[in-house]
């Protein structure tokens, strides 16, 4: 900072469209914690948002180290958006292993804040640097405004008897109300928040004196140019929440429940990024939701089986090396013909892999992962909030259909964060479906039998009869069954119609589901994007930015990848190039091609993070050169 | 589904119409036997009977029961049986299992459902072989078993599914025999009427591929030297006239003694209801091998909460205190603003 820059008198905060904000630091210094918070709050102020946390697999990785780097990125508007941005315009670095890990990601001339007194010698060898950065010349390119936030916070809180010690862990709330001074947001509902979420006397006061001070020290240090404001966006009316992924999917489980009038039946063994669903649903026992923490990945399905089997909506949610587990028992349940829903919330892989990062790479175990010829339908949430519309769909689909239903969401929407336009509870889809009650076949002799397997000509759907029922008693199982009255049947014949109904059954959902549909220049594009999955929020803003520079794109995105709509192909193929982004090798490109014989390229990224806007667009202008 | 009325039905309403297809001459004919001829005194209802296997011989049971059932897949019937029960607790759940399906590839699935309580008779056939992949030894096979896979002798030591079961914290443990349909049935309506997870080891021949394995103990010639049958409540004495007891000696270790040796008040006596399981352990390990007297009957009889309907009570505490869900409600629960 050079001291010829004028301070602008009464500091009138400018007006600026939107902004990127990154919050890093170490695990234990509570950066999830202040980036929800600034996201909550800039929510609540009426901002379009959207957040991208990354955080180690380790629960502590050794304090002060590059591996132990945990940040928060969120993008606000004053305008409809979908990604969290590609490159910040503001770091908040916490310690030199923050700056070390994130500092590529700052956009040039971008403003970096650090945190100077935990620049010690210590701590940058820590970090791996060999000399300060703040004392020499690597930082030339950004704006670097340093504060010592430990020391600050430490005086703010000694008249309140909190220790040296204790008042550190008060600093990342000194960042949040200097970043809350420089975007201009309201201090109560933080300070209120403070009042409520800390029980501890002496934690409460320290947080809340600390951001008081760090709002304060914006207000009075003349460090900072500018102070900004993102105006509310123009969002659709209505009344807003800011929600995850994990969270709508869970409350989408929730919803689904009640449009089925079914009890929830939730079997999960704990994983990263899948947990937090356990987590939200085991509070909702009120919607009669019954969850249980299975021993194991296997243990967890086949329990939501058997409470299929007896009449409840079975749930079962997981990541990839789970889904990779429970692939036996997804196979009896193709073979059983009963609802069933496995929810894969996909990371990085193969193995433990990325387990903290994100990826797409399991579209081909859910979609082929099973042995035999076990098809089912697969749908792929594409962003936070559409996660709950997803799980009703697939509930409704599992529900007519009485089929496992897999439905892939990704680490990314699992743990981002958007607004949320909440839907009008009374206009949600009736999904519910009867029971059987009544027998079904009535032989020669004018005796009537119960047929497990007789199926519901239009949709080619089973009876489901549940235990309880008088008269309907039935053994459902592994072997193969006869074509109607279920029997155990090893002949030929047989097990060739029942594998081409159970195909048969899965592909005509194809007629009960959206059909594809273009956007963009729908007439004349000379590309067009299939896109599925969470990438829709970077191929969103790519689209909108190559168009408005004139070039001619169309994007068709997809939430239902098994079976595909049935006009995709006709789509695809009035367009002269097809690319297709995807967290993978090129999964969905592949059945593209097989399908249509359509000479689609795929884009592909595997680093454990969402694709950037920025990617996108030169993949678009690549594809057009 | 009534609790009043208690359905009358005989052993024709408990039969499906498939044909039984285990070998001539197999054990478990014996126990299909044992368990369609109590149904009907147990004051239960076909439909509200469910029967879940995992896979093995003993796994096609199912079928052959006019109630629901599902032949799942191996090891994992105590996973879904557990689903069935906990979404379920008003019906009557059964587990088939053999020592193969539910001691090897099923293991982690039993013990826990043990552990957990879950309201499950669960039935394990003890045969000591894999029968339907034709005669591959298993984990309660003998050392130096000669089988297709171990040539030369299996070197792998045995499990005692009792002290599975037992070290599992299973609330009712016994074991009975194929050939004794009265004991049998005896022992089954005890562990149906015990509330949680009821855990029973049935000694049961594969005259194909391990014939006579437990011919040395249950043979009729024998049965009387060599089964201790523990009573509850009785002091444990077999043989001819109870001449032969069971004491626990002064270092802790259980013995088989001569009544007339150590006179009738050193016996001990039996007691199922024990809190802790140890006795049972012990006795549970009398013998070591099929050539020696061995025990049966129920080992351990406690109360203990059970996993389902502690889930259900969760429920409606839950719903009591907050009211039925809403939905409308959830979704505003993280705090909302308007756009107007």
């Amino acid at each position: 900072m050079t001291d010829t820059v004028e301070r602008s008198a009464g500091r009138e905060p400018e007006t600026i469209t939107r902004v990127v904000v990154r919050f890093a630091g170490d695990s234990g210094d509570g950066m999830q914690l202040t980036g929800d918070r600034f996201t909550s709050v800039s929510a609540a102020f009426g901002n379009d948002l959207s957040t991208l946390p990354e955080y180690p697999a380790e629960i502590r990785a050794p304090a002060g180290t590059v591996n132990g780097v945990s940040s928060f990125q969120v993008q606000i508007s004053d305008h409809d958006i979908t990604t969290p941005g590609d490159a910040p315009s503001v770091l908040i670095a916490m310690n030199p292993a923050a700056l070390k890990a994130d500092l590529n990601r700052l956009e040039p001339h971008g403003l970096l804040i650090v945190n100077s007194d935990a620049f010690t010698e210590r701590d940058l060898a820590k970090a791996g640097y060999a000399s300060n950065p703040l004392a020499d010349e690597s930082l030339a390119g950004y704006r670097v405004v340093e504060v010592p936030m430990t020391s600050l916070t430490q005086k703010a809180t000694e008249p309140l008897g909190v220790k040296p010690r204790d008042a550190e862990r008060s600093k990342n709330f000194f960042a949040l109300g200097l970043v809350s001074w420089l975007y201009s947001r309201p201090t109560e509902p933080t300070l209120e928040w403070i009042s409520t979420r800390f029980k501890d006397d002496l934690v409460r006061v320290s947080n809340a004196t600390a951001f008081t001070a760090g709002f304060n020290f914006g207000e009075t240090t003349e460090q900072f140019e500018h102070r900004f404001v993102v105006l509310p966006a123009k969002l659709p009316p209505g009344e807003y929440t800011n929600i995850s992924g994990n969270v709508a999917l869970a409350w989408g489980l929730v919803a689904a429940g009640q449009l089925a009038k079914l009890p929830i039946f939730l079997g999960s063994y704990p994983i990263t990024p899948a947990s937090d669903i356990l987590h939200e649903l085991s509070k909702h026992k009120h919607f009669g939701v019954r969850t249980v923490q299975a021993e194991d990945e296997i243990a967890a399905v086949g329990m939501a089986l058997g409470a299929a089997f007896a009449g409840h909506l079975g749930v079962t949610t997981t990541s990839g090396p789970g889904v990779a587990l429970k692939s036996e028992t997804t196979s009896l349940a193709v073979s059983l013909e009963l609802p069933l829903l496995i929810i894969d919330v996909q990371r990085g892989g193969p193995s433990t892999g990325l387990p903290t990062k994100t990826e797409a790479a399991d579209l081909n175990i859910a979609i082929y992962g099973r042995h035999g010829e076990a098809p089912l339908p697969v749908i792929a949430a594409y962003s936070p909030a559409n996660c709950f519309d997803a799980a009703i769909e697939a509930a409704r689909i599992a529900l007519k259909y009485r089929t496992p239903v897999i439905l892939l969401s990704d680490g990314y929407i699992a743990n981002g964060s958007e607004p949320w336009l909440l839907p009008d509870v009374a206009s949600l889809p009736d999904i519910s479906v009867p029971f059987a009650t009544e027998m079904n076949h009535t032989n020669d002799d004018g005796t009537t039998e119960f047929w497990p397997y007789l199926r519901d000509p239009e949709t080619l759907a089973r009876p489901w009869a549940i235990p309880g029922t008088p008269h309907l008693m039935h053994r459902v199982g592994g072997l193969e069954k006869e074509d109607g009255r279920g029997d155990i049947n090893y002949t030929p014949e047989n097990h060739q119609r029942m594998v081409d109904l159970r195909a048969a059954k899965i592909a005509g959902i194809a007629y009960d589901i959206p059909p594809a549909v273009a956007v963009g220049d729908v007439d004349d594009a000379d590309v067009c994007i299939l896109g599925w999955g969470s990438t829709w929020a970077a191929i969103d803003a790519a689209v909108q930015r190559t168009r408005r520079r004139g070039l001619k794109v169309a994007w068709v995105h997809l939430t239902h990848v098994n079976p595909l709509p049935p006009n995709l192909g006709e789509v695809l193929k009035k367009y002269p190039r097809v690319i297709v982004p995807e967290l993978n090798l090129g999964q969905m490109c592949r059945i593209v091609r097989a399908n249509y014989l359509i000479d689609a390229k795929a884009v592909t990224k595997v680093q454990g993070l969402p694709f950037t806007a920025r990617e996108l667009e030169d993949a678009i202008e690549g594809a057009l050169q | 589904m009534s609790d009043t009325i208690v359905p009358v039905t005989t052993k024709k309403d408990w039969t499906s119409d498939q044909e039984v297809r285990w070998c001539p001459g197999c054990g478990d004919y014996g126990i299909l036997l044992a368990v369609q001829q109590l149904m009907p005194e147990l004051g239960i209802a076909p439909e509200n009977t469910v029967f879940i296997s995992g896979i093995g011989c003993s796994s096609r049971f199912p079928y052959y029961m006019n109630t629901y059932g599902m032949h799942g897949i191996h090891g994992r019937a105590p996973a879904i049986a557990t689903g069935l029960a906990v979404a379920r607790p008003d019906l009557d759940v059964w587990v088939i299992t053999g020592d193969g399906d539910g001691l090897s590839i099923g293991g982690n699935h039993l013990i826990h459902a043990l552990r957990r309580n879950v309201n499950l008779t669960i039935l394990l056939f003890n045969n000591r072989i894999y029968g339907l992949t034709k005669g591959q030894y298993s984990p309660t096979s003998e050392i130096g078993k000669v089988t297709k896979s171990t040539p030369f002798g299996s070197v792998d030591p045995p499990f005692n599914p009792l002290s599975v079961a037992l070290g599992a914290e299973a609330s009712f443990v016994a074991r009975t025999h194929d050939l004794d349909r009265k004991h049998m049935m005896d022992i089954f309506r005890q562990a149906h009427a015990h509330r949680g997870s009821s855990f029973v080891e049935i000694f049961q021949n594969c005259n194909v591929f391990n014939d006579g394995a437990f011919d040395d103990v249950t043979s009729r010639q024998v049965r009387e030297e060599m089964m201790i049958d523990l009573r509850d409540g009785q002091p444990i004495r077999f043989g001819a006239g109870g001449h032969k007891g069971v004491v626990m000696g002064t270092d802790g270790q259980l013995r088989i003694v001569e009544v007339a040796d150590v006179g009738e008040d050193a016996i001990l006596v039996h007691d199922a209801h024990r809190d802790d399981p140890g006795l049972a352990f012990a006795l549970a390990r009398l013998s070591h091998d099929d050539h020696s007297a061995t025990t049966f009957g129920v080992f351990r009889d406690v109360d203990r909460p059970d996993y389902g309907m502690a889930v259900g009570r969760q429920l409606a505490e839950t719903s009591s205190k907050k009211g039925p869900g809403d939905l409308a409600t959830l979704l505003r629960s993280n705090g909302t603003w308007a756009v107007v």
